[in-house]
């Protein structure tokens, strides 16, 4: 894989608030530049027969817009997030029991399904649930002269010509998930990848710095 | 014996095969199943396509509608697929509103439609501001096993390239439409996308074009979508165990090696619809 030539990678402001909600199990609000997500976590609780699995937890992400009802695409987002989240998660810990994410977005400004990837996992952290390891979303743009933009705004995300979310895991920096728009070569492609495990790292440094900042305040 | 074996660890029986380099239906692990194509199949629609692979059928009909264009986009038409998973495809899919499967699927194919620019929505218009088409794709899975992704870009870019519209003209002094359906002229198809399915096996077993069965046991699925420009269209990996770099490459020559199969039979079955007419 060929080294990316950028080395200081930008990301917009990111900001973290855990435990901010009292009902559910585990919360967290993600904020990137303008786009801000909400989270919740409920679980491990008691499951519908139906969707009983007798090995594992069942895991339900739910996706609410912030105005109407979710669409399709909501559907496709779900999908991503919650086979990211099964990844991390240890479910056979729990087996016939029911996990249950919502993700509720607050404002859109670009990089949506990396802040949800982001969310979800502080969330499930916060809920003190058994992962095998963190996983943190980046979005890539690549715009029409080439260059690679991390985490892009909405106006970014309008201008470029292929855009990808991946899910990076913390342990070998490997992509779980791959979410991608408009058409790019291979080497485009591994580029980005290049650029989002560069990236991950500093967004797995922000969730440690921010986790310690909370548990500084309690102890 | 074996069928006991199966029933009783179906993880541990498929695992026997790949251990070998073989599967338990007899392919390679980067074989595919006969794929075989039909277009022209529904007369009553505009364009239309059957796929089989292996046993997965897919029916994609297209039925194209004159209609107003938005006012975001006074100069575009529209694409609407749809993705339907009825319960006679399989016992895995309950009567009522479509799944979160079905959804999934039917936002995956408007992503690639829009990403590969297979059609340019430029074309569907016929004046601007005031009318286009729209075309209906419906794709409808007749029976489920595995890889519904490949079938459904397989039949939705056969129909499309099936598809005759009619002639449009609109009589300036009465600002009505004529639709004259004596003479039809097909779409322009931009670019070929095909897409490949892949199951990883065990964190490092990766497979091409799974069986229901063998998705259902393997621990992370995805889909890479080529067109004949050897660009990617979609990378479409919704999550499960990670991918090394190495393996991706390797898929990837495996789906650009497969866009060619796929768009060579898509050519043939319309060179020999033509010949037969």
């Amino acid at each position: 894989m060929e080294e990316c030539g950028d080395t200081n990678i930008t990301l917009r402001e990111f900001g973290c608030e855990q435990s901010l909600l009292s009902r559910p199990d585990g919360s967290s609000s993600f904020m990137q530049g303008d786009t801000s997500v909400l989270a919740g976590v409920y679980g491990p609780a008691e499951v519908k027969v139906s969707k009983e699995i007798y090995d594992r937890a069942t895991l339900e992400v739910v996706i609410q817009p912030k105005v109407g009802l979710s669409s399709v695409r909501e559907r496709l987002q779900e999908q991503s997030v919650r086979e990211t989240c099964e990844a991390a998660l240890l479910a056979s810990l729990h087996p016939r029991s029911s996990l249950t994410l919502v993700l509720q977005l607050l404002h859109d400004d670009g990089s949506l399904l990396s802040c949800y990837l982001n969310a979800a996992c502080m969330a499930l952290m916060d809920a003190g649930l058994p992962m095998s390891c963190l996983f943190c979303g980046v979005t890539c743009a690549v715009n029409a002269e080439g260059q690679i933009i991390t985490d892009p705004s909405a106006a970014q995300e309008k201008e470029s010509r292929a855009l990808m979310t991946f899910a990076v895991e913390s342990t070998e920096h490997r992509v779980i998930m791959s979410s991608t728009r408009g058409s790019f070569s291979v080497h485009e492609l591994q580029q980005c990848i290049a650029v989002s495990q560069k990236a991950s790292e500093k967004i797995f440094q922000f969730y440690r710095d921010s986790v310690r900042r909370r548990y500084s305040k309690i102890l | 014996m074996a069928a006991g074996f199966k029933t009783a660890e179906p993880l541990e029986y498929h695992r026997s095969f790949l251990k070998e380099n073989c599967r338990p239906d007899g392919r390679e692990l980067a074989e595919f199943r006969t794929t075989t194509l039909n277009i022209g199949s529904i007369s009553t629609a505009d364009g239309s396509a059957l796929v089989k692979v292996g046993n997965t059928t897919v029916i994609c009909g297209i039925k194209a509608e004159l209609t107003n264009p938005t006012v975001e986009a006074p100069s575009k038409g529209y694409i609407v697929p749809n993705v339907d998973l009825p319960p006679l495809c399989s016992s895995r899919f309950r009567p009522g509103p479509p799944g979160e499967q079905a959804q999934a699927a039917s936002q995956f194919i408007a992503d690639v439609i829009e990403s590969s620019d297979v059609i340019q929505t430029e074309d569907l218009c016929i004046e601007r501001g005031k009318l286009c088409w729209v075309l209906y794709c419906d794709i409808m899975c007749l029976d489920y096993d595995g890889n519904l992704l490949d079938a459904c870009i397989i039949a939705l870019l056969a129909a499309l390239k099936n598809t005759q519209l009619p002639e449009v003209t609109i009589k300036p002094e009465a600002c009505t439409p004529e639709v004259n359906l004596e003479k039809r002229n097909g779409l322009l198809i931009h670019k070929h996308p095909v897409g490949t399915s892949f199951c990883v096996f065990d964190n490092s077993i990766l497979i091409v074009d799974p069986t229901a069965e063998e998705e259902g046991l393997s621990s992370a699925h995805f889909t890479v979508v080529t067109d004949e420009g050897d660009r990617l269209c979609s990378v479409h990996k919704p999550g499960g165990t990670a991918l090394s770099g190495e393996k991706l490459q390797e898929c990837i020559s495996r789906a650009t090696a497969r866009q060619r199969e796929i768009q060579k039979l898509i050519d043939k079955v319309i060179q020999s619809v033509k010949a037969a007419e």
